[in-house]
């Protein structure tokens, strides 16, 4: 009883995480949560169990004798295959309903998908022109109507722009760098700039080698692997400036391999997104050059 | 009931010992001095491994690439990573105990194809010296140890080629050593000697040996598949020749996520038989500790692709994968649980080998619990591929197989040598281990959560303190293998004479001499049918069985 | 640390009335490990099979691409090499009943057998339109006939290093023919992955 209140409290007290940026971040937290309090209770529970064993039946001196020759007992073995047993399937559900929640159990309806989670045909024509199905992590906004939007965009038609009103971005990444390029106003970007609560529809690319997109603020990663574009979806949540990192070893440059991700308030992104409009090769070198 | 053994069996003539130190480096096919050669040979590559380990700490002192240069740093890493699991871990824990142990434990006098071991062991050596010496000469590979594509294909040729050599070669000698372990296990047993009698690492590595039977070749079919593809310029993993990297990334786990059941299976194994034995109590719930081995052989084959959830893989495989993985956790708890209820109750020695044998129940225990929280899709996401999952890792196969290794060596060298180690020094080196470990790892779960990612040479500077500290534990951890080594040494010639039984232990092992004389027993093998038969049910000694219970209890 | 070491004679781990005397060499178990070594050899083949029907299901031929394969040739191949499977059984049943001349002469069949496959699997090799590297299904294919092609090779090499032997008297006998018994387990290992081999490359 004690256990599973000291396990409450750290669960609720202790943050081991960086600020929750985007709509799926709280949900990650839940989960975290749980999982944390779960594994502080077993944690501290067989941690006690053991050194109370050790020091209450540690040998004495000159005591040659042996314990008691208990061979097994088949009720409590019952019982510590049934609570591990409960105690996972019951974090296996409730993780899959977040990880439902977050968007990412969207059927993908492109029968290769169905096959290996991934379409080469769309390598062979771009990333625009069929629904790349390697995973289609679509957050939920808050409002319930945009969340059903975004499911039936994630799983079927396949048509990029069908879900109203996500800012679409392609994403290059290459060695060693992601590289923006924002359609709507056509020029690239070294760094991501979005707009808080609005979706963001990332489609990505690999030039070389396997990258991964990790925005640790958002809880969100991807692999970005070559030949099979991927399409991922998030809504920033929060005004600030937060580290892209890649995360799959990718040459020796790989720990430089960093960027960085701004989301602003509406009028502050549209500003922004004005003022790099002129699509001159001069705003994307200075994109590039603030990369690093 | 007859005693086999002749009064004259302590006082074996010098014939049957070993002949020399020059037995070990010799093609010998006696399975002790095999198991030795691994031993020794592990432990050397451990150093290397370590001195790696110690040069990627330094580096990340800092959060500036300064120490090593980007691309050293890279083969340091894969290196790193590939003499610890393949040169140090798989060889000790499975070839080692494995061939020192397995034919005692089923009373023959040696493993069912020596030849075959001896040569699974001479492939070792010059798979591991091909791996160091291609980062002096040609420079190592640089794309992990895990070497996905199409990475490991833009990096230099010739380090990949070498590795891929050095990887074949080490499976084969792995392979060889599991069709040894499955014969010697099933067709070697002494005549009345029952599967269900057998000790518990026999089950470990008959279920060990499946694995690497069953997992091992794909692996080495996909290395070659690999190599034709930097050699041959195919196109099976390069998908700017049409190909699949993710393939490889299934291959490969098919493989490697096994692995890691091929390195803590036997630490269970061995973790069953020293418990008993110092804590003078039966080990707890024999059969099931059997299922559960059973079972996380069945589910270790089907899991693999949780190292993949960001790569690319469709939801069902996701929700199924999740599942499989999470379910693992069900018969290794029993096993935890059943350990503890073999402490309790008894009447625990807190030397060096208990002391290890409970510091790995604590850090799998963590382990595991990271691991379960691992394989639930959406936690994996954010913490896939950062130092989350570095710590997770070597929570379980060195804060679990390692320590079980430090405690077996403690538990056996009285058997190897002859001579007990110094208790005083190994509990030294338990405390210096422990906090340097757990010093260096813990903080590491923090850093990737707040995010940083794993092989990278330079990172944001407000990582830089918990990376000090980590360090710092690192340097704990060196300075930790010294009291070790001059314990090991130092206790093989002036240590106190162990005689035949130490720890009063009734596996086979210990009713022979220490060491045992070539061909283990001078007699016919004995027949122990209650290996873990300690204790005292109720202040009585029962009498039924042979096996030693009435000796060690009317003793006290 | 403990002191208690008692003295070796009074051991009681040992009952000896069960086995009094231990079969000192042991036995023979090297055919128990050859069908370990096959599993893993097998093992191999499904990593192969694996890949190349996962490159099937998602990785389409380029356009342009040319992956045809005859079935004429192979599917004589195929007849040839589960022919020879009855062959080399056909000489281990003469070996039982100790006719070593007619053992050896369907032995030589069998390796005849072999060799005629290894060579239709030249002329299939040398009349494909495509080689090793023009596609993913080209690599694939080469790669896993290859693979084949060489368990094939040493098979037939082994057959007629048994035949050789066979030609010493009493080198195998009706009970005691390892070298044999071994070749003839690989022989029909391998024939049994060119059916499945031949069903997915071919067929499917």
């Amino acid at each position: 009883m004690l256990l599973v209140l000291v396990g409450l409290w750290v669960g609720q007290n202790v943050n081991m995480l960086p600020v929750a940026a985007s709509s799926n971040a709280p949900l990650y937290d839940q989960l975290f949560t749980v999982l944390f309090v779960i594994g502080t209770i077993l944690f501290l529970g067989i941690l006690g169990l053991l050194l109370y064993s050790l020091i209450r039946f540690r040998r004495k001196e000159g005591d040659l004798g042996d314990g008691v020759a208990v061979e097994g007992n088949l009720q409590l073995e019952i019982f510590w295959t049934a609570v591990p047993a409960v105690v996972v399937l019951f974090v296996g559900i409730y993780s899959y309903d977040i990880y439902d929640r977050m968007g990412g159990m969207i059927p993908l309806s492109d029968p290769h998908a169905m096959h290996g989670g991934m379409a080469m045909e769309s390598a062979a024509t771009g990333p625009s022109d069929s629904m790349p199905p390697g995973m289609v992590m679509a957050a939920n906004v808050p409002s319930a109507v945009e969340g059903a939007e975004v499911r039936t965009w994630g799983g079927i038609g396949g048509s990029p722009g069908s879900s109203s009103g996500a800012l679409p971005v392609d994403v290059t990444a290459l060695q060693f760098a992601f590289l923006f390029h924002y359609p709507e106003g056509d020029f690239i970007s070294g760094e991501l700039h979005v707009k808080a609560g609005q979706q963001v529809e990332l489609r990505m690319e690999a030039r070389d080698v396997i990258h991964a997109f990790w925005v640790p603020e958002f809880r969100l990663k991807q692999d970005v692997i070559p030949g099979q574009p991927t399409i991922l979806t998030f809504t920033p949540t929060r005004a600030g400036s937060y580290p892209i990192v890649c995360a799959e070893l990718c040459g020796p440059y790989h720990g430089g391999m960093r960027s960085t991700v701004v989301v602003h308030e509406p009028d502050a992104f549209d500003a922004w997104l004005d003022q790099n409009r002129p699509a001159t090769v001069a705003s994307a070198a200075s994109g590039l050059s603030a990369t690093g | 009931m007859t005693l086999a053994l002749p009064p004259t069996a302590s006082s074996a003539p010098p014939s049957l010992q070993p002949e020399g130190w020059l037995r070990y480096l010799s093609f010998s096919l006696d399975h002790k001095v095999i198991g030795l050669q691994y031993l020794v040979t592990g432990f050397i590559f451990y150093f290397i491994g370590g001195a790696l380990a110690g040069m990627i700490r330094i580096e990340l002192v800092s959060p500036m690439s300064d120490f090593l240069q980007r691309d050293t740093y890279n083969e340091v890493l894969t290196l790193h990573g590939t003499v610890m699991i393949f040169l140090w871990i798989v060889p000790v824990v499975n070839g080692a105990f494995g061939n020192y142990l397995i034919p005692f434990y089923v009373g023959a006098r040696d493993m069912a194809f020596p030849r075959l071991n001896a040569v699974a062991f001479w492939l070792i050596p010059p798979a591991g010296i091909l791996l160091i010496a291609s980062y002096f000469i040609a420079g190592a590979s640089q794309s992990g140890w895990t070497a996905y594509p199409p990475l490991s294909l833009t990096t230099p040729a010739a380090g990949q080629v070498v590795w891929i050599l050095s990887v074949l070669l080490l499976g084969g000698s792995s392979i060889f050593g599991g069709i040894n372990f499955i014969a010697t296990v099933l067709k070697m047993r002494r005549p009345g000697l029952k599967m269900m009698q057998l000790p518990m690492y026999c089950w470990a590595m008959l279920g060990t040996s499946f694995l690497v039977v069953l997992a091992t070749p794909v692996l080495a079919g996909t290395l070659v598949l690999l190599s034709f593809d930097i050699l041959a310029h195919t196109g099976f993993f390069n998908p700017a020749l049409g190909g699949n990297a993710v393939v490889y990334q299934h291959l490969f786990w098919f493989y490697s996520h096994p692995a890691v059941y091929i390195m803590v299976l036997p630490a269970f194994g061995l973790v069953s038989e020293i418990l008993p034995v110092h804590a003078r109590k039966p080990l707890f719930g024999y059969t099931t500790m059997v299922y559960s081995i059973l079972g996380i052989v069945f589910l270790g084959l089907i899991v693999w692709a949780h190292h993949m959830f960001t790569s690319a893989t469709p939801p069902w495989m996701r929700l199924f994968f999740t599942i499989a993985t999470a379910f693992i956790a069900v018969p290794t708890g029993i096993k935890f649980f059943n350990w503890l209820a073999t402490l309790w109750g008894g009447k625990i020695a807190l030397n060096s080998a208990m002391l290890f044998s409970c510091a790995f129940i604590v850090h799998f225990v963590f382990g595991g619990i990271t691991g379960v929280a691992l394989a639930q899709v959406p936690f994996d996401i954010h913490v896939h591929d950062t130092y989350f999952v570095v710590a997770h890792f070597h929570y379980i196969v060195y804060g679990g197989t390692v320590f079980v290794v430090f405690a077996s060596l403690y538990h056996w060298y009285p058997k190897f040598t002859g001579r007990m180690l110094n208790e005083d020094m190994g509990r030294l080196h338990f405390t210096l281990t422990f906090i340097g470990f757990n010093l260096c790892f813990a903080p590491q779960h923090w850093l990737g959560l707040n995010g940083m990612p794993r092989r990278v040479a330079e990172y944001d500077p407000q990582f830089t303190l918990v990376n000090q500290i980590s360090s710092v534990g690192a340097l704990l951890m060196a300075i930790s293998t010294l009291p070790l080594l001059i314990n090991v040494i130092w206790s093989a010639f002036r240590g106190p004479m162990a005689g035949d039984n130490p720890w009063n232990a009734l596996t086979p092992e210990w009713l022979t001499s220490s060491p045992p004389p070539v061909e283990n027993w001078k007699g016919p093998a004995p027949l122990v049918t209650h290996p873990y038969g300690y204790g005292v049910p109720e202040g009585q000694i029962d009498l039924k069985g042979a096996s030693g219970k009435e000796l060690w209890t009317s003793g006290s | 640390m403990t002191t208690l070491s008692p003295s070796t004679d009074s051991l009681p781990a040992v009952a000896g009335d069960a086995a009094p005397v231990l079969e000192e060499g042991h036995g023979d178990y090297r055919m128990f490990g050859l069908a370990t070594f096959l599993l893993a050899d097998g093992m191999t083949f499904a990593g192969f099979f694996a890949a190349y029907l996962t490159f099937r299901a998602v990785n389409p031929l380029p356009a342009g691409a040319i992956y045809e394969l005859e079935l004429i040739l192979p599917t004589i191949n195929t007849a040839l090499l589960v022919l020879s499977s009855f062959t080399f059984h056909r000489a281990a049943s003469e070996l039982k009943q100790e006719r070593m001349g007619r053992c050896r002469w369907w032995l030589l069949v069998t390796a005849s057998l072999g060799f005629a496959f290894l060579g239709g699997q030249m002329v299939e090799y040398f009349s494909l339109p495509f080689g090793l590297t023009d596609n993913l299904y080209a690599s694939t294919f080469y790669a896993l006939t290859g693979f084949h092609g060489l368990h094939v090779c040493l098979g037939a090499l082994m057959i007629m290093i048994v035949w050789w032997q066979a030609r010493q008297p009493g080198r195998f006998t009706p009970s005691e023919h390892f070298g044999l018994a071994a070749a003839e387990l690989y022989w029909h290992f391998v024939d049994v992955i060119w059916l499945i081999l031949f069903g997915i490359l071919y067929l499917l």
